[in-house]
């Protein structure tokens, strides 16, 4: 039957089984809108401000694993979803972008409104495509869906023209195998080599002292159980990104939390004396490794990944395995399970578990608590306990990302939403609502900073508009504290234009937008309004939490150091790894 | 300072040997789905590891809707790979394949326009072409436009002799490249 474009967008939408659309509408991309009104049955949230629809689209997506879709008017309706598209890219987002454009005749003319939208994002999506003939339609959308969540997922953009929206066309949606055979040059690994899974399994079994350092990858293919089946049967100590957070369950004894810059001292020192890492997921990131001629400086590497563009990017690899993070965990277990699963040196395994528990013991993750200032790790401890560990935590960019890092203890996938790969400000709010709204069974507490809150707080409304009932911590240091943090250790205190003590009642501005404010300022007053917060159900809470305004998030390895140079929780010490155990 | 640290004195750290690769001009090869933005694509990656691209050669093939792409690009060994690997996960790249250590075929194509204004200059450059197998494509009362094909090699050896006489422009086609197929076959000319 022949029917408009803008229904064709619609109808396949449909067919992918997408519930909900984050967008704001406009001139180039009103039929669609149009068409959405007429058909009734998708969701739309109406953002304030097209990087909320963004972000809420990869909050959503993360939250749940399925694609998230966002979409746009043509021209600044388009620019203003790029900081999303990016941050979607940086951290392997599967999100579908549709942007209106104008009509296929003016494209080329600086019309109104009009940016060359792909041309923009060709460096920051996975694929996009512009439209040139309605028949191709609802293909290129299934395109869009299927490029976007196989893989190593991320952001797809399709690039409308107005009048392709408004043509009428009988064209059938596609099958999924159509899909598939259309696409010759794209095929998405999955299995992994069995040489390399065999040789990967050996060196696991003769390794003294291993470890595994868990990625993203893991949480993006919910590897949860296989991980825990392979550390408690090698007995593998497991240290997880900040993407990687909730991949293995932080309570369990193996867990050394996270690693590199902010990393526990115990990870780090593991990573630095392991002889084995084990990558799952993981990409050899410059803020996990520092300096990295000395990261994991003795080790043998296996590096499992979907993508092999990772493999070897960073650092040099003994035992690459391409392959679903899942899928190769399961058949290593297997492999090692055919062999006997016997370790090779039982008595170096055991010291080597011991030595850790001796670092944990060492320099536990930890800060100094007050009774006259709300220190803000104390903050996030109170929402773990009230929250009895099961919220999802969404988080903005600095010190109160690091500290919801640190004091939160994550213990399932898609547990703890940040922006880690492009460290966007403003992430946090729309993220939590996205995923409350793709959660809505969940708890989801958003931890923000007072910087990052206000890129983003439009969306503020957006949350009391449509009853969704996510908690707002604000960490409010009246600082961009971690600019501050760094001016204050590496650039003399020179604070430069960091003070954010100008800023509105917080408290105010969320009654003024219909949500409900409460505020802390002493710490006994900390628990109390938490729990107040969450007997509410129907709107959005804010809490601002005014906190210690110079705590700095400690440990640390400054920027490029080796992890020799960890500055530890008094702030003064620093470590020389390599005489702590065995090396030499 | 921990107990352990107290009892060791400070060694040096080992270090992790890292990646370096030799940096030399790489000629990749890839079979493109002639799609929109294609081209683009490509450029862009590749500018984005920082690197130039110093030839560049499209065509279409037999199959229809694929082109044949050949790029030159000088870059460190370890970086190129990584360029393929990114090459390859393009949606519209069906195949890529770094030729520069496999034996290959490769041929390109230049038209120079050597200033001949007097009988003995003509001669000349008559003579140098035919030595070359260059071809007289164009003529007119001062100038010699010549076609030449092989490989860089010899298009450049026949630049530097032409030089002298005056080149006023010249066009070069990039290479062209595709894999041997036996080990054996008969040299390049
Ligand atoms: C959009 C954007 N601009 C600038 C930065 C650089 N930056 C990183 S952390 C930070 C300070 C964040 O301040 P706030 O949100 O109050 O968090 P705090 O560190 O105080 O907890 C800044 C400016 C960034 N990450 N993102
Ligand atoms: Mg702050």
């Amino acid at each position: 039957m022949a029917r408009k474009g803008a229904d064709i967008v619609i109808e396949t939408l449909k067919e992918e089984g997408v519930e909900y659309i984050f967008g704001h509408p406009g001139g180039a991309i009103m039929e669609v809108y149009d068409a959405l009104y007429r058909d009734g049955t998708i969701k739309h949230i109406l953002t304030r401000h097209e990087q909320g629809a963004g972000h809420m689209a990869e909050g959503y997506a993360k939250a749940t694993g399925k694609v998230g879709v966002a979409m746009s008017t043509s021209g600044p309706g388009a620019t203003n979803l790029v900081t999303a598209i990016a941050d979607a890219y940086m951290d392997s987002v599967p999100v579908v972008f549709i942007t209106g454009q104008v009509p296929t005749h003016l494209i080329g003319n600086d019309a109104f409104q009009e940016v060359d939208i792909v041309g923009i994002t060709r460096p920051i999506t996975k694929h996009n495509f512009l439209v040139k003939r309605i028949e191709d339609l609802p293909l290129i959308i299934r395109q869009a869906f299927y490029i976007a969540r196989t893989g190593r997922p991320g952001p797809v953009l399709v690039d409308i023209p107005k009048d392709i929206t408004q043509k009428l066309s009988d064209v059938k949606i596609p099958s999924l195998d159509e899909v598939k055979s259309s696409l010759p040059g794209y095929k998405p690994h999955t299995e992994g080599n069995s040489q390399q899974i065999k040789r990967a399994a050996k060196l696991i079994m003769s390794a003294k002292r291993p470890v595994l350092y868990v990625g993203g990858g893991a949480v993006q293919s919910e590897a949860q159980d296989e991980l825990i089946e392979l550390a408690e049967l090698m007995n593998i100590p497991v240290t997880t990104t900040n993407m990687g957070k909730g991949a293995f369950p932080e309570l369990h004894p193996l867990a050394l939390h996270m690693l590199g810059m902010h990393g526990t001292y115990y990870a780090n020192m593991a990573v630095y004396n392991c002889d084995l890492l084990i990558a799952v997921g993981a990409r050899f990131d410059d803020r996990v490794t520092g300096k990295i001629e000395e990261f994991a400086p003795q080790a043998s590497i296996i590096h499992i990944d979907i993508d092999p563009a990772s493999i070897s990017k960073n650092i040099v690899v003994d035992v690459p395995i391409v392959g679903d993070v899942k899928v190769v965990l399961r058949k290593l277990i297997q492999e090692i399970k055919r062999e006997g699963a016997k370790l090779v040196f039982p008595e170096e395994r055991h010291n080597w578990i011991r030595q850790i528990e001796k670092w944990k013991k060492l320099h536990p993750l930890t800060y100094r608590n007050s009774e006259k200032v709300i220190k803000p790790q104390y903050v996030i401890e109170e929402i773990w306990k009230a929250t009895k560990g099961d919220a999802i935590i969404a988080t903005g960019v600095g010190q109160h990302q690091m500290w919801a890092a640190m004091f939160y203890k994550y213990s399932y996938p898609r547990q703890f939403i940040n922006s880690g790969g492009l460290g966007t400000m403003g992430f946090g709010l729309p993220a939590g609502i996205g995923a409350k709204i793709g959660r809505p069974e969940k708890e989801v507490f958003v931890i923000d900073g007072d910087g990052s809150f206000m890129m983003t707080m439009q969306e503020l409304i957006t949350a009391v508009q449509y009853k969704v009932p996510v908690k707002i911590a604000i960490i409010n240091n009246g600082y961009l504290g971690m600019v501050r943090q760094w001016q204050e250790l590496f650039y003399e205190k020179r604070y430069s234009e960091v003070d954010l003590s100008v800023q509105p009642d917080f408290v105010k501005l969320a009654e003024a937008c219909g949500a409900i404010g409460f505020r802390a300022e002493k710490p006994n007053q900390v628990r109390e309004i938490i729990e107040e917060a969450m007997k509410i159900q129907d709107k959005p809470v804010l809490l601002d939490f005014h906190v210690d305004r110079e705590e700095n998030v400690l440990p640390m390895v400054p920027a490029g150091k080796s992890y020799r140079e960890m500055i530890l929780e008094d702030g003064k010490k620093s470590v020389d790894a390599d005489t702590m155990y065995l090396v030499g | 300072m921990s107990e352990l640290s107290q009892a060791n004195p400070v060694k040096a750290p080992m270090l992790r040997e890292t990646k370096k690769g030799s940096v030399r001009k790489h000629i990749i090869t890839l079979l493109v789905r002639n799609e929109l933005g294609v081209l683009a694509r490509i450029a862009t990656l590749i500018a984005g590891k920082g690197y130039n691209i110093e030839g560049l050669s499209v065509g279409e093939t037999h199959e229809r809707g694929l082109s044949r792409m050949t790029i030159e690009v000088i870059g460190d060994d370890v970086v190129i790979d990584q360029v393929v690997k990114q090459l390859r996960k393009l949606i519209d790249t069906i195949k890529v394949r770094d030729l520069t250590d496999t034996p290959h075929i490769e041929r390109e194509l230049a038209l120079v326009k050597i200033h001949t204004a007097t009988p003995r200059a003509r001669d000349e450059v008559l003579r140098i072409a035919e030595i070359f197998r260059g071809r007289i494509v164009d003529v007119s009362q001062s100038t010699y436009t010549v076609e030449i094909t092989g490989t860089e090699d010899k298009i450049n050896a026949f630049v530097e002799l032409l030089k002298p006489f005056g080149i006023m422009e010249m066009a070069r086609t990039g290479k062209v490249a595709l894999k041997r197929e036996m080990a054996n076959s008969e040299e390049d000319v």
